[in-house]
């Protein structure tokens, strides 16, 4: 983790936390859909204080050629941070952490693409960290995936982002800043809320085969509350469709 | 960027009857499903060094080697010495390295095989510190895979561990804020022993340490990193497939079992 110095009481004497949430609460989750004027698809995401944007550009012909598979689109992604998102400037170079999450990201989101569909193009999903407060893997994937989904990319089912972590000892949801900087493990999960499956998987820290379990049912519990926002967003923007939905539902009322 | 990468025509061949021996329970090197391949760990081969180790698993073939140097400490950890773990898919190691900068994959392997130093707390980085917020002794573990048969994460966190477990240095005393190295010779201080285990998902089966074969047909992969005390320090996913939330929690008791058969045989090659 961190491995900063403890320099505040993490979880109070009520059992709340810095930022007054309790101990399996997610911090409050704002999703737009279709932000961006030139992509074929993109997405707003603010979890916390993260603030996060994704652009999906695709299926577009593989620039250059010799990348192109011929069973199958070629899926790229980019999760890159401002140098202005983080407390101290940030090189814009991409780190190497940058690169590992831009794997890590793009194999939580390929299970879900159908890119067989695609042959020799390719799929780009470019995630620009804004402002970046801890988790932004699992918001940039949450946002990616609705990028994906406003781009008319066949997908199998959306996926949905959170983390777990431990802080003071105890197993929380959806750690902050100070928290995964100050606290002992860091838990990222990614869900496919339907077929109940898991693209993203990572941890650091130290957590005992049951708080690991615990810290697992915690993320996966809030990757479907997310999920079920992402829906939310996306009917937002194709109100037409919820129009439709509605007649049907009136339809069927009256039947 | 990161880019879906190609498989080549060979594994496309293959695939069929890895997958096939698979479902019917059985593996292209005849192995059990939860059977770690022959490991073998030899310490201290590079003399130059402070420390190395070469693993070999299997065919693949993987050596570590630590150098201690002085530097300034990160400001943040103004009193902890530096841990840097770097690593080189040498091309002569499998046809699809090639010369240049590492790419997505050395770099994941680099970075999993740290978290696992890291967070596990192997090294006492407090020990290492000279002047604080000065002077620090940093350690440096750089992993060199010289023959590519599958399973890089286990045998290159098996290699750091081997490298950093043979080294020495001075012993030292500070006086003023002058380092001040004696002639007596010691280890790092070691505290922790993080020992991966990579599972991969293969159809619907799930196969511990897996061949090259293995790994170009998977469908994913998950790595467990666990310490002495059998906590779970680093975990890793990899690959374009899914787990189950059971296979998740299969593999991840497995592995800390499999974890103390290779912790043991570490620490025992050091006598």
């Amino acid at each position: 983790m961190g491995g900063q110095k403890k320099t505040a009481q993490l979880i109070d004497s009520n059992g709340l936390r810095v930022d007054g949430r309790r101990i399996d609460e997610l911090r409050p989750i704002k999703l737009e859909v279709g932000v961006l004027d030139k992509a074929d698809g993109s997405a707003y995401i603010e979890h916390g204080k993260n603030k996060i944007l994704a652009a999906v550009y695709g299926p577009r012909e593989a620039h250059p050629k010799h990348i192109a598979l011929a069973d199958r689109a070629v899926v790229r992604c980019r999760y890159h941070m401002a140098p202005f998102s983080t407390d101290e400037r940030k090189s814009p170079a991409p780190s190497r952490r940058e690169l590992e999450l831009s794997k890590v990201i793009r194999e939580s989101l390929e299970p879900s693409i159908m890119s067989e569909y695609f042959p020799r193009a390719t799929i780009d999903i470019f995630i620009e960290v804004l402002q970046a407060d801890a988790g932004t893997r699992c918001a940039g994937i949450t946002s990616a995936a609705l990028a994906l989904a406003d781009a008319g990319i066949p997908m199998k089912e959306l996926v949905a982002g959170c983390a777990a972590g431990k802080i003071e000892g105890k197993v929380v949801l959806d750690l902050s800043d100070i928290e995964d900087k100050q606290g002992e493990a860091d838990l990222p999960v990614a869900l496919m809320a339907r077929s109940n499956v898991v693209s993203l998987l990572q941890m650091d820290g130290s957590l005992t085969p049951d708080e690991f379990n615990q810290a697992f049912e915690m993320a996966t519990d809030a990757c479907r509350k997310i999920y079920e926002m992402q829906r939310e967003a996306l009917k937002t923007k194709y109100h037409i469709v919820r129009d439709v939905e509605e007649k049907n539902e009136i339809v069927e009322a009256k039947a | 960027m990161s880019a879906t990468r190609q498989l080549s025509p060979v594994a496309k061949l293959e695939q069929k009857t890895v997958v096939d021996l698979i479902l019917k329970g059985k593996r292209i090197d005849d192995r059990g499903a939860n059977d770690y391949r022959p490991t073998t760990i030899t310490l201290g081969i590079i003399d130059k060094a402070s420390g190395s180790a070469q693993v070999h698993l299997g065919k693949t073939k993987v050596v570590a080697g630590v150098k201690v140097e002085k530097g300034t400490p990160f400001p943040d950890t103004p009193d902890d010495g530096i841990l840097t773990v770097n690593s080189e898919f040498v091309p002569l190691a499998s046809p699809t390295f090639e010369s240049g900068p590492p790419d997505e994959n050395s770099i994941e392997l680099a970075r999993v095989v740290d978290r696992g130093i890291r967070e596990s707390k192997a090294i006492d980085l407090k020990k290492l510190c000279i002047e604080s917020g000065k002077k620090v002794f940093m350690v440096f573990v750089d992993i060199y895979v010289l023959d590519h048969d599958g399973n890089l994460i286990d045998a290159a966190a098996m290699a750091a561990l081997g490298a950093l477990v043979n080294a020495k240095m001075h012993d030292f005393d500070v006086k003023n804020g002058e380092l001040r190295l004696k002639d007596a010779i010691i280890p790092l201080p070691l505290q922790n022993y993080p020992v991966s285990i990579t599972t991969t998902k293969i159809d619907s089966t799930t196969v511990i340490d897996p061949c090259l074969e293995e790994e170009q047909v998977m469908t994913c992969r998950l790595t467990v990193t666990t310490d002495k005390n059998d906590n779970i320090c680093a975990m890793q996913k990899g690959g374009l497939g899914v787990f189950t939330p059971d296979e998740i929690k299969q593999i991840v008791s497995t592995s800390i079992g499999k974890a103390r058969d290779i912790r043991a045989k570490i620490l025992a090659s050091v006598t």
